[in-house]
C-alpha cells in the first residue's frame, strides 16, 4: 500500500485505551478513529473520564493499556508510548497542539504576545527574527488580536484574546492535530461564541482534525462533527453529532440532552 | 598535629576526599563540554555569592608550583579579589601574581583578562546562576529535560523579547553560548565583550558555582557560540573613546564618576593589561604624564 492515500487512513487509531488511578478507574476500554480534517467532542459529565482520556491521547499520561497511534507526516503509523520522549515532544511541538483550558497554563505570560507565537517556529529552528515576526503578526491577525498589541504580555489581555493568543500559538507549525480542553471554559456567551466561530474557521480552511472534551453540548454541537459520550470512565454511546444531540439513544445521553436549555 | 598549634588545615583547605569528588565532577565536565555536571559543593569560609563555587574548583585543582591571579570585574584589587587571594596565599601557600602572563591558574568573577590565555593556563570563573534557561523556565526538571533534548528554542525567545522591546538584542552580560555545536551555557555574569575569548582558547575554562552545586567546563580548542538571529547577528560592545590612562580602544572600559557635575573617566576594567600597557609607555588623555 502506498502512503499517497493519506484521504483513506485514519490519523489517529485509539484501542482499548484504560488508565487506572490505582482501583478507580479513569477511563476503560476505549477505542476510536480520528479521520483527518475530523472534529470529536468527548463529553460526559465532571468526573466521567474526558480529561484523563485526551491526556492518555496527548502523550501527556501514560495509560495503564492500549495502544494509541499516530500517523506521521511520512504516512507510517507510529505507537505513541514506543517512541523516545524526544521524538513525542518534538511531535506535540510541531505536528499537534494543545489548548487548554486555562490560557495561562498554554501560554507564558511574561513574554510577549508575539514570542509567544514565535516560540514553536524558533523551537524548530527559525532563526530569521523579521520572518518569525511577519509571521506572528499575521497569525495575531487571523485570531483577530490588533497588530499594536503585538509586544504586549498576555496578562495585559483578556480572558478571550488570551484564549485566541493560544490557539494562534498552537496553529503557527501548521499541526494536523489539535487537542483542546474545554476551550471555552471560562468565558462569557458573547466571548463564547465569538470564539467558537474563529475555531470553526480556522478548523475548516486548515483541515485540522481536532479532539475537543467540553461538558457544553452547545460547543459540541457547533464544532464536532462526531461525538463520544462518557460516564464513570465508560463511552456511554458515539455517532455523528446531530444524531447524537437530537436522537440520542443511551439512557445517559437521554438525560444529559434533556437536562440543558436546547440550542 | 604540630605542638605549637591545635589544628592545621589540609593543602588548599579542602580535605583529600573532597578534592577528589571535585575533580570527578571537574573531568565529567571537560568530558562534556558545556554540561552541568552537578557535585557536592561544601561549605567554605565565605557567604554564598562571594565566590564559593570558584573557590572550591581552584582548591581542587591548585598544586604547590601553581602561580595564582585573583580578579573581581578585571582588577587585582578589590575585595573579593584580596581576599580570595589571600585566602589560597594562607592556606596553600602558593605564590601569587597579578600578571596575566605568568599566572598558572587564574580565579574571575565577571571577565576574561584582556591578554589571550595561553596552553597550560587554567581559568576558573564564578557562577551565580549555571542555568541560562532559569528566568524562562523556573522547573529544573523541565531545564534537564531541555538540555537533554537539544530543546534550545526557548532561548531564542528571550532574544527576541530583546529585539522586540529595545530594537537589538539587549543583553549585554551571561549572554548565552553554544558549547561544541550542543550544550547551551551560561558563560557566568562576563560581558558579552569577553564571549569571543572563550572560543577556541587554549586556556582550559572551568566554572563553579557553590551555592546551585554545579561544576561546568570548555576544554581548550572549543567553539563557543553566541546565539544570534540571521537578521541580527552577535555583536560585542563597543566603546566610542580610548582608555583614559592607557589609550587602549580594543579593551573593556568601566566607567568612573568623576565628581558630582558629571565628570567622568573610562578606564580599562582589567587593571594588569592597563599597567602594562603604561609601562610599555602608553598613554591616555588624563594619565600623569598628560597632566605634567
Amino acid at each position: 500500500m502506498t502512503t499517497s492515500r493519506s484521504g483513506d487512513e485514519p490519523l489517529l487509531k485509539v484501542s482499548s485505551v484504560s488508565k487506572y488511578y490505582g482501583t478507580r478507574i479513569g477511563c476503560e476500554n476505549v477505542s476510536f478513529e480520528l479521520w483527518p480534517g475530523e472534529v470529536l467532542a468527548v463529553v460526559g459529565e465532571s468526573g466521567s473520564g474526558k480529561t484523563t482520556l485526551l491526556n492518555c491521547l496527548s502523550t501527556r499520561l501514560m495509560p495503564t493499556s492500549g495502544t494509541v497511534s499516530y500517523r506521521m507526516r511520512d504516512g507510517i503509523f507510529r505507537d505513541l508510548y514506543r517512541m523516545s520522549e524526544a521524538e513525542r515532544r518534538f511531535l506535540m511541538r510541531t505536528d499537534w497542539g494543545f489548548v487548554h483550558q486555562n490560557p495561562a497554563d498554554g501560554l507564558r505570560m511574561t513574554v510577549s504576545a508575539g514570542a509567544n507565537v514565535g516560540e514553536r517556529l524558533m523551537a524548530i529552528g527559525d532563526r530569521h527574527y523579521g520572518n518569525i515576526r511577519a509571521t506572528a503578526s499575521d497569525w495575531l491577525g487571523r485570531v483577530e488580536i490588533p497588530g499594536d498589541r503585538i509586544d504586549d504580555e498576555p496578562r495585559a489581555f483578556s480572558g478571550g484574546m488570551r484564549q485566541r493568543l493560544q490557539i494562534a500559538r498552537n496553529l503557527v507549525t501548521g499541526p494536523r492535530l489539535v487537542f483542546m480542553d474545554e476551550p471555552t471554559g471560562g468565558l462569557d456567551v458573547s466571548v463564547q461564541a465569538r470564539l467558537l466561530d474563529l475555531l470553526r474557521g480556522l478548523v475548516h480552511d486548515m483541515g485540522l482534525a481536532a479532539i475537543v472534551v467540553t461538558h457544553d453540548l452547545a460547543v459540541a454541537r457547533l464544532l464536532s462533527h462526531r461525538m463520544i459520550v462518557m460516564k464513570d470512565g465508560h463511552v456511554v454511546e458515539t455517532g455523528l453529532t446531530d444524531r447524537i444531540l437530537d436522537d440520542p439513544h443511551a439512557p445517559y445521553t437521554q438525560l444529559l440532552v434533556s437536562s440543558i436549555l436546547q440550542v | 598535629m604540630s605542638t605549637e598549634t591545635i589544628a592545621r588545615y589540609n593543602f588548599a583547605y579542602l580535605d583529600e576526599q573532597t578534592k577528589r569528588m571535585i575533580r570527578r565532577a571537574i573531568l565529567k565536565g571537560i568530558a562534556i563540554p558545556g554540561y552541568q555536571v552537578p557535585f557536592a559543593s561544601r561549605e567554605m569560609p565565605m557567604p554564598y555569592g562571594w565566590g564559593t563555587g570558584g573557590v572550591q574548583v581552584t582548591a581542587s585543582v591548585i598544586g604547590p608550583g601553581d602561580v595564582l591571579k585573583v580578579i573581581d570585574q578585571g582588577a587585582d584589587d578589590t575585595t573579593n579579589a584580596v581576599s580570595i587571594r589571600a585566602f589560597f596565599q594562607k592556606v596553600a601557600e602558593i605564590a601569587v601574581t597579578t600578571h596575566t602572563g605568568e599566572a598558572t591558574i587564574i580565579q574571575t568573577r565577571h571577565r576574561i583578562p584582556e591578554k589571550p590565555l595561553q596552553e597550560g593556563q587554567i581559568l576558573v570563573y564564578q557562577v551565580p546562576i549555571p542555568e541560562p534557561l532559569r528566568f524562562l523556565e523556573p522547573r529544573e526538571t523541565e531545564t534537564r529535560k531541555m538540555h537533554a533534548l537539544e530543546e534550545y528554542g526557548l532561548m531564542h525567545v528571550k532574544l527576541y523579547e530583546d529585539i522586540a522591546k529595545h530594537g537589538h538584542i539587549a543583553t549585554t552580560y551571561a549572554y548565552p553560548v553554544k558549547v561544541e555545536g550542543r550544550y547551551v551555557m551560561d558563560p557566568s555574569p562576563t560581558p558579552k565583550f569577553d564571549n569571543p575569548k572563550m572560543h577556541m582558547s587554549p586556556a582550559l575554562q572551568l566554572f563553579g558555582a557553590g551555592r546551585e552545586k554545579r561544576i561546568y567546563a570548555i576544554p581548550p580548542y572549543t567553539r563557543v557560540e553566541s546565539l544570534d538571529f540571521e537578521d541580527h547577528p552577535f555583536e560585542i560592545q563597543k566603546f566610542d573613546q580610548p582608555c583614559a590612562l592607557c589609550g587602549g580602544t580594543d579593551v573593556y572600559l568601566d566607567e568612573v564618576i568623576l565628581d558630582d557635575r558629571g565628570g567622568r573617566m573610562f578606564v580599562c576594567s582589567d587593571t594588569d593589561h592597563c599597567e602594562e600597557r603604561r609601562e610599555a609607555g602608553h598613554t591616555g588623555h588624563m594619565s600623569e604624564e598628560a597632566a605634567q
